[in-house]
């Protein structure tokens, strides 16, 4: 398609498409600062030192592969599975990476690194319905710069937020706040349950976890996962095979 | 060392996620069979930590009754997701609502 010659974006500078970018971002980010908070505050009580949890908000940067490790070195578990765990959760990066590569491709690579460094749930909701349109669109990857340096900059003051405030109030972590994060997840998975393979691929990676929840390493959290994508896509194959039939 | 291998392990698979596709600048792509498979690991993956931090809570056996505030509050809140389809209005409801139940009640 070839670009639109009299399309104008909002934006005619650098700087006004990275605040711009930031902007869209803003709803997102007050979802995730009691994330981040709540991130610090367990931290140390699971068994991570003050210096490895900035570390890991500053250079890992996924929430909830974040969370999950902190459950998992609670419990005991070695670093081995807790990178093979990361590895399962965070594989839906690799679909809004495929999303949005037409609009990526052609940019130098020291843009496309820190690009994709940044690239997370929060950006990705932002900056999809404006780098998904086929028109030409200049300032694209400065929009994307401001949504991800507000998302990146929230995180890290929410992480240094959260440890203060477990230092505070050090019986915080029996106050129960672990739902907030069952309570946020429940929110990010509802929206996928709009088809019957989505329903039985859900329903079947949580009956598989509590079947196999005694696992040695948490290893139950890979079955189960494991177990809900491939009933999950197997009735959608089979679905679609009944339409073409 | 513990700490460096771990967040070095977790910095690398995660950077090697976002960055493959946009490294190789598209030449690499999926076949359609596997992004339709990896659209039910988001789902799949959140549920699997869900079902076992609310049933599980205290991470030794299954509390499946309703003296169990953090099944009764997620219950509700996946309600509330459904109907609303409000991540805001869903983790503000749920966490007053577990708050009220543990707090208030004192289950």
């Amino acid at each position: 398609m070839p670009p639109d010659a009299h399309f104008q974006p909002a934006d005619s500078s650098p700087r006004q498409a990275a605040w711009a970018g930031a902007r869209a971002t803003l709803p997102l980010i007050v979802g995730a600062i009691p994330f981040g908070i709540l991130f610090g505050t367990l931290a140390v009580p699971s068994g991570l030192s003050v210096g490895a949890t900035l570390a890991m908000s500053l250079f890992v940067f996924a929430g909830s592969a974040q969370f999950i490790a902190l459950g998992l070195l609670a419990s005991g578990v070695g670093v081995g599975v807790i990178i093979a765990t990361t590895f399962v959760v965070n594989l839906r990066h690799l679909l809004y990476a495929a999303a949005l590569v037409e609009r990526v491709k052609d940019l130098p690579q020291r843009w496309r690194i820190p690009m994709a460094f940044w690239l997370t749930d929060e950006t990705f909701a932002a900056v999809s319905s404006r780098l998904l349109q086929e028109k030409a669109d200049p300032y694209a990857h400065w929009f994307y710069l401001g949504s991800a340096l507000a998302m990146y900059g929230n995180w890290q003051l929410c992480t240094w937020l959260g440890l203060g405030l477990g230092e505070l109030f050090p019986d915080m972590t029996g106050w129960g706040l672990d739902f907030a994060m069952s309570v946020t997840f429940i929110g990010m998975v509802t929206p996928y349950l709009r088809s019957r393979p989505m329903w039985l691929c859900v329903v079947t990676a949580g009956a598989m976890a509590l079947a196999t929840w005694d696992l040695p390493h948490k290893l139950g959290l890979i079955v189960a996962a494991l177990s809900g994508i491939a009933l999950g896509y197997a009735s959608h194959r089979l679905l679609q095979y009944k339409e073409v039939a | 060392m513990k700490e460096v291998l771990l967040i070095g392990g977790m910095f690398a698979v995660t950077f090697g996620i976002r960055y493959a596709l946009w490294g190789t600048a598209g030449r690499f792509r999926f076949p359609p069979w596997l992004s339709d498979a990896l659209g039910f690991v988001p789902p799949a993956v959140l549920t699997a930590i869900i079902v076992p931090a609310v049933l599980i809570p205290d991470g030794r056996a299954i509390h499946a009754g309703l003296d169990n505030p953090y099944l009764i509050a997620a219950v509700a809140s996946l309600a509330i997701a459904l109907w609303r389809r409000n991540l805001l209005v869903t983790i503000v409801f749920g966490m007053t609502l577990f708050m009220v139940l543990k707090w208030g009640i004192g289950l």
